[in-house]
C-alpha cells in the first residue's frame, strides 16, 4: 500500500497534479503523511490555501489551461472547517465548476475534491496514488483557453442551486 | 490582472539540507543552482540547517549584502519554522512578508523515494514560490489587546492543576466541570501507581483549594455551549444544568439525604459504577467539591408526580437551599485563553463479548476494582464478589481495548501499571492468589519498573499470553477459567478464578467530536485533541488560544498529566500576560472603486466581517480571520486577501507547471 502509483508511462509522460490544500486539515494531512514517511506518488505540486473556500473555481481552469493533467482540492470534512463552512462553500462551487468541465471535456477522473482531515495521512496518500493512476490512464488533459466570461454569475447561479441547503 | 511587481526584485533562495532529511532524496545543489538561474534570484544557496543560528544569520547578511527584497526558504513545513524565518528576514530590515517557505521535506523528501523525481518536483515548487514572491507586499501584523482571564474546561487532575496555576498566578480562572463535583477519575482511586500513594491524601486539598481560591470561579454541572472570537478575546457561553440546589445557601450538612423519603437508595451510584445505590439527592462522594448535594431529576419523586412529601425541603427550611423550578441557564464570559482538559472515557468491555462481561457476575472493569479496594468505596474497601464471598483467585486480564486493531490500536500507557498497582492492592486485601495476562509489561517511565519489581517479588504471577475466552468453569462453582496461550511455555493455560478484572484502556470522550468542534480543534488519530506538534507544540491546538492538557490529548497517567497542565497553564499564561496578540495579516480586503455592490459576499463570511458601507461592501479587518471565501466568490473580483492575492496564486499554479 505504501509503494508510489507505477513509474512513468513508455513515452515517460508523467502527469501533473496541481494540488489545492487548506492549511487546517489537509495540508497537515500531507505533513502527517512527511513525518510518518509515507510514500505516494510524486506527482502532486500542492499550494497552500488558508481554506478550500478560497479555492476560485478560475484556479482550477488556470491549472488545467497551463498544463495540468488534474486538480485535487482538499479540506477539511463536512463540519469540521476552520472557518466553520468555507468548505460547503467550496463544494457548491465545486459541483457547478465539475458540470461546466465536463462539457468542456474535462473527464470527472481529473478534478477531485476531498475531505482530508489533518489525522488522515493514510487518506491523503491514497487518494494521490489513485488519482495519479487514473490520470495516469487517461492520458494528458486538453483544456484550450477558456472563455473570458465562462465564469459571470456563477456565484449567482451557485446561490440558487444550493438554495434552502444549510451549512 | 493587474501585475505589481514592485520594480524588478532581487529574490534570495535558500535550499536546506536538513542534515540528510532533505539532502538524501533531494539534490539540493542541482536545485539551487537551476533557481540561481532563474529570472529575478540575486542568490541561491544551500546550507546543512537553515533554521540553526548560522542558517538564520545568513539569510541576514544576504538581505543586507546583496540589497535583497523578497526571501525564499525551501525546507520543512512552514507549520514549523515558517516563524523563524520571517524573523530572519525582519532581523535583515526587510518586511517579514516578503518572505515565503516551500516544503520540500514533508512534501517532498519524506514522501518520495526517487531521487529524480524528488528533485524535480522541489525545482517546480521553488519555482513557483520565485513566481509569487514577486507579488508580495509589505504587511503589518495588527495588535489586538488580550483579556487577561482564562477558562478551564473539565475539571479532572488536569484542569484543576491547570486552574491552580493560572489563579496562583494572579489570573482570573473560569473553571467549567459538567459533573457536580470536580476531580475526574483520580477521585475514584484509592492508591496511585507507581508510587502507591493515597489518591485523595493528594488530591483532596488540590480540589479544596479550587473552591476557595478568590480567583476561581467554580462551575460544576456546567458546559460550554458555544465559542466566539479568536485569540485573546473569546466569548464563552456556558450553560449551567439545574442542580435543584441553591449552592450558595447550600452547606454540605447532608440532612437532606438522611430524611428523604426513599429510605434507601434506588439509582446505580455513578461514582461507584453502579456498585452500590443512593437516593435522589446525594453527593457525589464525600469529598466533593463543592461541597453540595444535588437532586437527581430522573428519580425525584416531586419530578415524577408532584405529590412527594418533600421531607428534604422541611429540614432545610432554615438555609432553605432547595429549589425544585430552577432551570437551565446561561452565562457568556470573555477569556483571553481557553486550556481544554476533558479527560478520558474507558473502553467498554462489552465490546469483546469473548470476555464475558455483563454475562458473568465475577467480571469486573479495573474502575469497579478501584472503587472496592477503596476505603470509602461501596464496601468500605473489603474486595468482595457480588455474593459477598471474598475472592481466592483472581485474574487480571491486561490491554482490554488496547493494542488490538479490532478495538484501539494504541496502548493506553496506564493499564500495565494499574493493573499491577490492583494486583498489589487486592492481593493485600485478600491474600487471594493473582494471575496477570500481559502481551508486553510496559513499565516506562521514573519509578515504574521498579514497582513492577516489586509486586512480582509479592508473588503476583504473570502469563505471558493473550486471554482468548472467559467461561464458567464446570460443577457450578461460581468460577470462571481464563483461557489463554502462555506464549513463554508455548502451550494453552486455563486458569480458574473467582475474579476476573479486566483492565480496559483509555479511549477518547464520547463526545470528543461536538466538543472539539465547538473549540474548532482537530482530532488526531483515536479521536484524542491533536496538538498543534507533538514535540514543539505538544499543548498547543491548531486554533490560537486554546490550548490542552491531560488524557484529552492521549492516554497518560498522572504525573505527566499533572506536567502537562503545567505547561498548558504557562502557555496560557504567556498569552494573557503579555497582554496583547499579534494577528496574522491574512485578511480580505475591498477594493471599492471595483465593488458593484451585488452583497453576494455578505451572507458568506461566517464571522460576519462584510457589511454594506455606502452601497459597497466593506470588511471589518478585526472579524475577519482570512479564509477568503468572500474572495473566491466574488464575480467582480474586487475581493483581495492579503498573503493569498489572486495573482500569488495564479503565479504559484504558472510556476508548478512551467515544466509541464
Ligand atoms: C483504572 C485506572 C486506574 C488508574 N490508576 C492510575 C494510577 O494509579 N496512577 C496514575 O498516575 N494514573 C492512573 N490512571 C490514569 C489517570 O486516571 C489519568 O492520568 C488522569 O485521571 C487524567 O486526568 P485528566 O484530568 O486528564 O482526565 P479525567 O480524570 O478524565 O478528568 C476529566 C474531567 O473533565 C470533565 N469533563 C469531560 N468532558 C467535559 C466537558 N465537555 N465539559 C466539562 N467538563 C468535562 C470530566 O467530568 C472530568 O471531571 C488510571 C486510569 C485508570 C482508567
Ligand atoms: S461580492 Fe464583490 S462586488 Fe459584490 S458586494 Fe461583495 S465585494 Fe462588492
Ligand atoms: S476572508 Fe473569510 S473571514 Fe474574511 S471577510 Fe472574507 S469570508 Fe469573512
Ligand atoms: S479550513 Fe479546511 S476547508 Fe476550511
Amino acid at each position: 500500500m505504501d509503494k508510489p502509483a507505477a513509474p512513468a508511462t513508455a513515452d515517460g509522460w508523467e502527469p501533473k497534479i496541481v494540488a489545492f490544500f487548506c492549511n487546517w486539515c489537509t495540508y497537515l494531512a500531507a505533513d502527517l503523511a512527511g513525518t510518518s514517511r509515507m510514500k505516494y506518488a510524486p506527482n502532486t505540486r500542492v499550494i497552500r490555501v488558508m481554506c478550500s473556500g478560497r479555492v476560485d473555481p478560475q484556479f482550477v481552469l488556470e491549472a488545467l489551461a497551463h498544463g495540468a493533467d488534474g486538480v485535487l482540492i482538499g479540506g477539511c470534512h463536512p463540519g469540521d472547517c476552520h472557518y466553520q463552512s468555507g468548505n460547503y462553500k467550496a463544494l457548491r462551487r465545486f459541483r457547478l465548476l465539475k458540470r461546466m468541465l465536463l462539457a468542456f471535456g474535462i473527464e470527472d477522473e481529473r478534478v477531485r475534491l476531498e475531505w482530508i482531515s489533518a489525522a488522515e495521512a493514510d487518506k491523503l496518500r491514497d487518494v494521490v496514488n489513485e488519482m495519479v493512476a487514473q490520470v495516469k490512464a487517461l492520458g494528458p488533459a486538453r483544456l484550450g483557453t477558456p472563455p473570458e466570461d465562462w465564469a459571470v454569475g456563477l456565484e449567482e447561479e451557485a446561490d440558487e442551486e444550493v438554495e434552502g441547503v444549510t451549512v | 490582472m493587474s501585475a505589481d511587481t514592485n520594480g524588478q526584485p532581487r529574490i534570495g533562495v535558500y535550499v536546506c539540507h536538513c542534515g540528510t532529511n532533505i539532502a538524501a532524496t533531494v539534490d539540493v545543489e542541482a536545485v539551487a543552482e537551476y533557481a540561481a538561474g532563474l529570472p529575478g534570484v540575486t542568490v541561491s544557496k544551500t546550507y546543512k540547517y537553515m533554521c540553526s543560528d548560522p542558517g538564520q544569520e545568513l539569510i541576514k547578511e544576504d538581505i543586507l549584502a546583496n540589497q535583497l527584497d523578497r526571501v525564499i526558504v525551501a525546507a520543512c513545513s512552514p507549520s514549523l519554522h515558517e516563524a523563524t524565518f520571517r524573523r530572519a528576514t525582519a532581523a535583515g530590515g526587510i518586511n517579514p512578508y516578503y518572505f515565503h517557505m516551500v516544503s520540500i521535506r514533508e512534501l517532498d523528501s519524506w514522501v518520495h523515494t526517487d531521487i529524480v523525481e524528488a528533485t524535480a518536483k522541489a525545482k517546480d515548487l521553488i519555482r513557483a514560490a520565485i513566481h509569487r514572491v514577486r507579488f508580495h507586499k509589505p504587511l503589518e501584523r495588527a495588535r489586538v489587546n488580550v483579556n487577561p482571564a482564562v477558562m478551564v474546561v473539565g475539571g479532572g487532575i488536569a484542569g484543576i492543576h491547570a486552574a491552580l496555576t493560572l489563579a496562583n498566578a494572579g489570573k482570573k480562572v473560569y473553571l467549567v466541570e459538567r459533573e457536580p463535583s470536580i476531580g475526574g477519575h483520580m477521585a475514584q482511586f484509592d492508591k496511585t501507581f507507581p508510587t502507591l500513594d493515597c489518591a485523595a491524601c493528594i488530591l483532596t486539598p488540590k480540589m479544596t483549594e479550587v473552591g476557595q481560591h478568590p480567583n476561581i470561579t467554580l462551575w460544576t454541572m456546567a458546559e460550554v455551549d458555544k465559542v466566539d472570537g479568536y485569540v485573546g478575546n473569546y466569548q464563552v457561553t456556558v450553560r449551567h444544568k439545574p442542580r435543584f440546589i441553591i449552592e450558595e445557601a447550600c452547606v454540605g450538612c447532608m440532612e437532606c439525604i438522611e430524611v428523604c423519603v426513599f429510605r434507601r437508595g434506588k439509582t446505580p451510584d455513578e461514582f461507584n459504577l453502579g456498585l452500590n445505590m443512593r437516593k435522589p439527592v446525594y453527593i457525589p462522594f464525600p469529598q466533593a467539591v463543592p461541597q453540595v448535594v444535588v437532586i437527581d431529576q430522573d428519580a425525584c419523586i416531586e419530578f415524577r408526580t408532584g405529590r412527594c412529601k418533600k421531607t428534604c425541603v422541611e429540614v432545610c427550611a432554615e438555609r432553605n437551599a432547595i429549589d425544585f423550578t430552577q432551570t437551565e441557564t446561561f452565562d457568556t464570559v470573555e477569556v483571553g485563553a481557553i486550556v481544554v482538559a476533558t479527560g478520558f472515557k474507558t473502553f467498554d468491555p462489552r465490546r469483546t463479548p469473548s470476555y464475558g462481561y455483563g454475562v458473568y457476575p465475577n467480571v469486573y472493569t479495573a474502575m469497579e476494582i478501584e472503587r472496592l479496594v477503596n476505603a470509602s468505596g461501596p464496601t468500605e474497601g473489603h474486595v468482595t464478589l457480588r455474593d459477598g464471598r471474598t475472592p481466592e483467585t483472581v485474574g487480571i486480564v491486561h490491554c482490554v481495548g488496547s493494542r488490538d486493531v479490532n478495538t484501539n490500536e494504541h496502548c493506553s500507557r496506564v493499564c500495565c501499571m494499574y493493573s499491577l498497582k490492583l494486583a498489589h492492592l487486592v492481593k493485600e486485601k485478600t491474600g487471594a492468589e493473582i494471575y496477570n495476562f500481559y502481551i508486553d509489561i510496559r513499565a516506562p517511565g521514573k519509578g515504574m519498573e521498579e514497582f513492577y519489581n516489586r509486586v512480582a517479588e509479592e508473588g503476583v504471577h504473570f502469563i505471558r499470553g493473550k486471554v482468548a475466552d472467559v467461561y464458567p468453569e464446570a460443577g457450578n462453582t461460581g468460577r470462571v477459567v481464563l483461557q489463554a496461550e502462555d506464549t513463554l511455555l508455548g502451550r494453552v493455560r486455563k486458569i480458574p478464578v473467582d475474579m476476573v478484572v479486566l483492565a480496559t484502556g483509555l479511549e477518547a470522550q464520547a463526545d470528543a467530536d461536538e466538543v472539539r468542534r465547538t473549540f474548532n480543534i482537530t482530532c488526531g488519530g483515536g479521536g484524542f485533541f491533536m496538538e498543534r506538534h507533538p514535540k514543539l507544540a505538544p499543548v498547543s491546538t491548531f486554533t490560537d488560544g486554546i490550548f490542552l492538557a491531560g488524557c484529552c490529548q492521549g492516554p497518560k497517567d498522572i504525573p505527566d498529566t499533572v506536567a502537562q497542565a503545567g505547561a498548558a497553564a504557562a502557555e496560557a499564561l504567556a498569552l494573557v500576560d503579555k497582554g496583547f496578540v499579534e494577528m496574522e495579516p491574512n485578511t480580505a480586503y475591498v477594493v471599492t472603486e471595483e465593488c458593484s455592490g451585488c452583497k453576494t459576499c455578505i451572507p458568506l463570511c461566517p464571522y460576519t466581517a462584510i457589511s454594506r458601507v455606502d452601497g459597497k461592501a466593506y470588511i471589518n479587518p478585526v472579524l475577519c480571520k482570512g479564509c477568503g471565501t468572500c474572495v473566491a466568490a466574488c464575480p467582480s473580483g474586487s475581493i483581495r486577501q492579503n498573503l493569498f492575492e489572486d495573482e500569488e496564486i495564479y503565479e504559484e499554479i504558472l510556476g508548478v507547471l512551467a515544466n509541464a
